[in-house]
């Protein structure tokens, strides 16, 4: 699936809660539902500045596409980062680079989530796309 | 007599939904809402009594000016300071603390130094330090905290050696909510002939300090956790330190003679007052004091205690939960932890029901470090609050655990 595709997808899933408790809910959900994170891949190098709670992220590259797995402490962030893990990874490094991720500010993210910095839902976004153009830059 | 109904009639912040839920504020240790006592003044000074101070020939002038120094007036009281020269009026109690890092060290630091702070110091106490001791080559030394939250007071002693130029303390913990022994601290200090600086961001709001009778060199605090404006506070500093001083800032209002060759500098207080400072802040921060001693600060403080017991009372019922420091006596707030859930996740969802609580480091990473945490989740109460509002948080707390578990 396009990241367009899958971005719609998940507007319409989160379209089904009217309540934002309701949508919070959801996001407990999906960070539970997180495949493992690779306890080893739990350095320093890995941690993502500008979260209250702490996101390890890491990238790898197969064949033209980029792969990535992320964990955090606090499971609504593990929430945020199970969507945008679902949204780019698998996905070539310039779809990655062109995403507008607009499905942030249509489920109501952005404006709900991400001017405490609690969550460091920007600075994930940024590190994954930096991931995306050092590969790219390596083809 | 205290009527919690008045008292939140006062306070206009407190009457307002936000998500749709009614608010409950229980950040107080963070800021504290404004009574319309002060509001009102505030708004009066912008809209009319507004000139410039000190050294106006006019009616508005020196109408401000009164305002300014019968501010100072009302805090000089409030701290029972010997005299109004030594209060300067700062932007808040991190201001202060710069300023005293420069000034005081300009003065009295020199290399292989040290400046004692202690382990639970807001990051505020700590970093103007470290900065002090990065530009003097000095080094800084730390003051342990014991398991349930006290200082380790008979270790200071100990710490002191004869290049301590400095000791700087909170007068209460933003995170544990501790009030220290500061008298005893002070006189352990003096003992050594080293002076002391208490950082009263979390005092001051609690009744402030007798600062002769704890025989106190320094003091900071914040207007605006004490019902003030955002944007004022002051440093207090015994006459015979900060005449010695220099200024931290040049400028206007600070001066007594300017020429190209030679500057001499205005007295106390207004040596450290360089430019226009925050006069209408400043007499919204008197209106503040007036307000609460109006109140009474026995009626405050037993409304404060009151609540910070029920509210311990009520976090122990829940299955997990562990406040952090257990010492007395407190202030009125508490931090605590959840087994296996992270603060952040609780204060967002406490957040969308209309419940502002603090959750992370709290602005003290080293404390978290003794504790052996990332973050801690902390209510703070103000005598404004009740315990109704506390029975719906922890109703929400709960309804928030079992969503994460």
């Amino acid at each position: 699936m396009s990241i367009a595709e899958i971005e719609k997808e998940i507007v319409e899933e989160f379209a089904l809660f009217s309540e934002w408790m309701d949508k919070y809910e959801h996001l407990i959900e999906l960070g539970k539902a997180l495949p493992p994170f690779d306890p080893k891949d739990k350095t320093e190098q890995h941690l993502i500045n500008g979260c209250q709670s702490r996101v390890w992220l890491a990238a790898t590259y197969e064949n033209g596409l980029v792969y990535f797995t992320a964990d955090s402490d606090a499971i609504i962030t593990k929430g945020i980062v199970a969507l945008l893990l679902r949204v780019l990874s698998g996905q070539a490094p310039q779809a990655i680079i062109d995403a507008p991720l607009d499905f942030i500010n249509q489920i109501g993210l952005k404006e709900n989530l991400s001017p405490t910095r609690a969550n460091g839902l920007l600075s994930m976004v940024k590190q994954m796309k930096l991931y995306a153009l050092v590969f790219r830059s390596s083809q | 007599m205290f009527n919690i109904n008045k008292i939140r009639q006062d306070f206009p912040a407190l009457h307002q939904e936000v998500y749709g839920k009614p608010l409950i504020y229980f950040d107080n240790a963070a800021t504290t809402q404004k009574p319309k006592a002060v509001i009102d003044v505030v708004n009066e000074m912008n809209s009319k009594t507004n000139g410039n101070i000190h050294r106006a020939f006019h009616y508005l002038g020196n109408l401000c000016t009164e305002r300014y120094e019968a501010a100072r007036e009302t805090i000089r009281r409030y701290l029972n300071a010997a005299k109004k020269e030594e209060i300067i009026f700062t932007s808040g109690t991190t201001a202060g603390i710069n300023m005293l890092a420069f000034s005081f060290g300009e003065r009295y630091v020199h290399t292989g130094d040290e400046i004692i702070i202690s382990e639970a110091e807001h990051h505020s106490n700590i970093v103007p330090w470290q900065l002090l001791c990065e530009r003097k080559d000095a080094s800084l030394k730390i003051l342990p905290v014991h398991d349930d939250g006290r200082l380790a007071v008979e270790k200071l002693p100990e710490l002191i050696t004869s290049r301590t130029r400095l000791i700087c303390v909170a007068q209460a913990s933003n995170v544990l909510g501790i009030r220290n022994p500061v008298k005893e601290i002070i006189a352990i200090a003096h003992a050594h002939g080293v002076p002391v600086m208490i950082d009263g961001a979390q005092g001051a709001v609690h009744g402030g300090i007798d600062i002769q009778d704890v025989d106190g060199d320094f003091y900071v605090f914040s207007g605006h956790k004490l019902y003030g404006p955002t944007g004022t506070g002051v440093l207090y500093g015994k006459e015979k330190y900060l005449a010695e001083l220099p200024p931290y800032q040049g400028g206007g209002e600070m001066i007594d003679t300017v020429s190209f060759e030679r500057t001499t500098y205005a007295g106390l207080p207004l040596k450290f007052e360089a430019g226009t400072p925050n006069y209408t802040g400043a007499y919204g921060l008197k209106t503040a004091i007036d307000y609460l001693e109006q109140t009474g600060w026995d009626n405050i403080h037993q409304q404060e205690t009151s609540l910070v017991n029920y509210a311990m009372q009520r976090l122990q019922e829940i299955d997990g939960v562990h406040v952090y420091g257990a010492a007395q006596p407190k202030t009125s707030l508490l931090a605590f932890g959840i087994n296996g859930i992270h603060p952040s996740d609780i204060a967002l969802l406490m957040d969308k029901t209309g419940i502002a609580v603090r959750a992370g480091h709290l602005c003290a990473q080293p404390l978290m470090r003794r504790f052996g945490v990332q973050g801690m989740l902390r209510f703070s109460f103000s005598f404004y609050n009740t315990k109704e509002e506390i029975d719906t948080a922890i109703t929400a707390l709960i309804k928030a655990k079992q969503l994460l578990a």
